[in-house]
């Protein structure tokens, strides 16, 4: 008599990859602990950021009382926000032409003497109007000529001072949409500096000669952070034999001071001239505006601040989701039902990634605005950035998030104990940027910090570069980090990718 | 039972654990590791530099106190892990007592700890220092104890691994899971310097610098520029003390109230 052995009636369950995300995604969704770890980790971004603009105010400090006036920052035609301020001798030129002049000295008014970038030059500009384009060649206190337009670009000429032994001739000629900036030392052997296309000029510019000083900053490094204190400074530059080619109007130049604060004394119309000699004395400066400490416009990441704090929430619940499995013995369950060790750890990184993805990208993208119209009600301006580049920073932040959740998990794995994983992580990629922004470290060694750690990833929040033609503190105390944007993300990948890859090597060849 | 018992007990759990004397060697090696490369990596240049060198020789400290945080969670946590609480309790039912034997247990340990830790430091910060600059010619003696700021400074630092072992054992008792209780006591100590750094208005740059456990904290440290810190060293040694032992009434309270 033969007896049939039992089979089952239910068919085999599929065991693809797909069953074993949604096994993992059980895990996770069922276990309160984590869920409520996460939604912290939104809260807490969202709280903390909120912290930073309700701990700012601006005071307005003009000394006779005078309204401040709109601290908006001019927008530049790159949508940067500009500082565009300086004494514009000018009348208008009408189709292609050109404008030639002789520098023969440029010299700051005052103590501090000329500034390393100080401009006396020449310039053709859309208008009169703060942030419009322009293309402009200049002799600089330090930098020797320089061929700049629309605030951003900037191609270095000759070198070395202007004087009146060593006096520098200047040219922009502009012919459709292309101007051309060319330089000599002696007014008849000429050097093209450079060539700009489609720099958005009208058909009619205003054309002239311009004078600029950036404000006299000395930072002190001392114990507990940097302190800068500067003032304005104002400079002279002198021009000869300034010569029109095309429409102009001629003889008829206009003194005007570009973006000049409304309610202040205006200088003398800011130029005499006695014969085809000009002599042009201003003030300010014409740059992309850099964010530094006490700005009192902030720049987006600065609303973002809470994301620290959300990111040691997701390490939490990261090192969790893989070392609870341990501590209870699911782990043993879940290799049995899995024997493919590799591809467990591959759909747990999946599903965690993408949690901590979108709670990121909530979180980011509910700070940002809040954080901004907050900063509004207080009277800080933003600073403007495009919208690719918003978006690069908020889905940055969600996946500076996701990725370190993944590291977390990596060491988790490898670690097997919670607590270890959680202070090892937040000790890698939280702490070192403690130390470059909030330490002794000196500023090179900060910088290290920040090219070498996982927590070089945080460059990817990073909304304001960097420009050769500014002076300015880059220090990570002033919110600049020494890596590009992808540059510091792709450090922080590398490290979670060689951490994935022991953890699948020893998952794989020890016991469970 | 009394408390010289609880402290037996505790004493022997500690010590017939294996990673114990991993934490407390990590102590010693990370400080010193980190302040030595700190003390070779400033350089002052001249008269009036403004650095503080017993400060520097100390930057270990910060990474040091993540050690101890990991030891005094596990010394909590850990018996909710294996499930030992449940017989501690049985065998030792005043809760507040065990509390208090743990938290001295393991204050005895980070003492010896952050002795050793703070001494190579300091000791490593003279050597180093004084070839970066730190001259008499640039108005630096060479780091001693016998200087009675620098003597402040160093036993100040063991004393801040102290009450931050305390109240990390204090969130320990309140969180009791190992993770999110070493996630707490580092987001308390390591957001305040990264929220100070945005915050734009003098008054709350004071405000935060002093309630933050961290900063108010390490200004035991400071030993130059008194005048322009927002606390005094002692007094920010008080404000982590006030953290510390809000930490344990939290958590004692907690454990009173909570089953086990």
């Amino acid at each position: 008599m033969s007896v049939t052995p039992y089979r089952s009636e239910l068919r085999p369950g599929r065991d693809g990859f797909a069953q074993l995300l949604r096994a993992e995604w059980t895990k996770f969704r069922t276990v309160r602990g984590w869920v409520f770890g996460m939604v912290t980790a939104a809260v807490v971004t969202v709280a903390v950021g909120l912290l930073g603009p309700a701990g700012s105010s601006f005071e307005c400090a003009r000394p006779n009382g005078q309204p401040c006036g709109d601290r908006t920052l001019p927008v530049g035609p790159g949508g940067e926000a500009v500082l565009d301020r300086f004494s514009f001798v000018h009348q208008p030129l009408s189709g292609d032409g050109g404008i030639t002049a002789e520098v023969t000295s440029l010299t700051g008014d005052g103590s501090p003497g000329v500034e390393p970038w100080t401009k006396g030059g020449i310039i053709l500009k859309a208008s009169t109007k703060p942030g419009s384009a322009y293309v402009a060649m200049m002799v600089t206190g330090e930098h020797g000529v320089r061929m700049q337009h629309n605030f951003t670009g900037d191609i270095a000429g000759l070198p070395g001072a202007v004087s009146q032994a060593s006096p520098r001739w200047l040219r922009l000629t502009r012919s459709g949409d292309t101007v051309t900036g060319s330089e000599s030392t002696d007014g008849t052997k000429w050097n093209v500096v450079g060539t700009v296309t489609s720099a958005g000029l009208p058909s009619t510019v205003e054309g002239g000669l311009l004078t600029a000083s950036p404000e006299h900053v000395v930072t002190t490094q001392s114990f507990g952070g940097a302190s800068s204190e500067g003032g304005s400074t104002r400079a002279t530059a002198t021009f000869d034999n300034v010569g029109l080619q095309g429409s102009w109007p001629r003889d008829a130049w206009t003194g005007d001071e570009v973006g000049g604060q409304p309610g202040e004394p205006r200088p003398d119309g800011g130029f005499q001239q006695t014969g085809g000699r000009f002599t042009v004395s201003g003030s300010g400066d014409i740059v992309p505006a850099v964010v530094g400490r006490g700005s009192t416009s902030k720049s987006i990441e600065s609303g973002l601040v809470g994301a620290f704090a959300g990111l040691i929430a997701v390490i939490v619940v990261a090192a969790l989701f893989v070392t609870a499995e341990y501590r209870r013995g699911l782990i043993r369950t879940t290799l049995a039902a899995s024997p493919r060790r590799g591809r467990v750890l591959a759909a747990k990184a999946v599903v965690l990634g993408s949690v901590t993805f979108v709670t990121g990208l909530i979180a980011a993208a509910a700070a940002i605005p809040l954080v901004e119209a907050l900063n509004r009600a207080k009277g800080l301006g933003a600073f403007p950035v495009s919208t690719l580049t918003e978006l690069r920073v908020i889905a940055g932040t969600a996946a500076l998030l996701a990725v370190s959740a993944i590291l977390a998990l990596a060491v988790g794995t490898i670690l097997r104990r919670s607590a270890g994983a959680v202070t090892l992580v937040i000790v890698v990629v939280v702490l070192p940027y403690v130390l470059a922004v909030a330490s002794v470290l000196p500023t090179a060694a900060a910088q290290w910090l920040l090219r070498v750690t996982p927590a070089a990833g945080f460059a990817i929040m990073q909304s304001m570069p960097e420009y050769s033609q500014v002076l300015a503190d880059y220090t990570p105390a002033d919110g600049y980090l020494p890596l590009t944007p992808w540059a510091g993300f792709a450090v922080l990948c590398g490290y979670a990718m060689l951490a994935v890859g022991v953890a699948t090597f020893l998952l794989r060849r020890r016991d469970a | 039972m009394i408390l010289r018992d609880v402290l037996h007990a505790e004493w022997t759990k500690l010590r017939t654990l294996v990673g114990t004397g991993w934490l407390l060697a990590a102590i010693v090696v990370l400080t010193t590791g980190l302040s030595v490369a700190a003390a070779a990596a400033t350089e002052c240049r001249g008269t009036g530099c403004g650095l503080d060198a017993a400060k520097i020789s100390l930057t270990g400290v910060i990474v040091g106190q993540a050690v101890v945080v990991i030891l005094a969670v596990l010394a909590v946590s850990g018996e909710y892990g294996t499930g030992m609480v449940h017989v501690t309790f049985a065998a030792m039912p005043r809760r507040a007592t065990v509390l208090a034997a743990k938290a001295l247990v393991v204050s005895g340990v980070v003492l010896v700890a952050g002795t050793v830790a703070v001494l190579t430091s300091v000791l490593a910060g003279r050597f180093l220092l004084s070839d970066n600059g730190f001259t008499a010619a640039h108005g630096y003696r060479a780091l001693s104890l016998a200087d009675g700021p620098v003597l402040r400074a160093a036993a100040g630092s063991v004393l801040y691994l102290v009450l931050i072992g305390l109240l990390s054992i204090g969130v320990a008792a309140a969180v009791r899971d190992a993770a999110a209780a070493i996630g707490v006591v580092l987001g308390l100590l390591y957001l305040f310097p990264i929220v100070i750094a945005v915050v734009g208005d003098p008054d709350w740059y004071r405000r935060l610098q002093q309630i933050a456990p961290m900063n108010a904290g390490l200004s035991i440290q400071a030993t130059v520029d008194l005048g322009s810190l927002p606390l005094s060293p002692w007094a920010g040694l008080g404000v982590l003390t006030a953290w510390a032992a809000g930490g344990l009434l939290a958590g004692s309270v907690v454990l009173r109230l909570r089953d086990a």
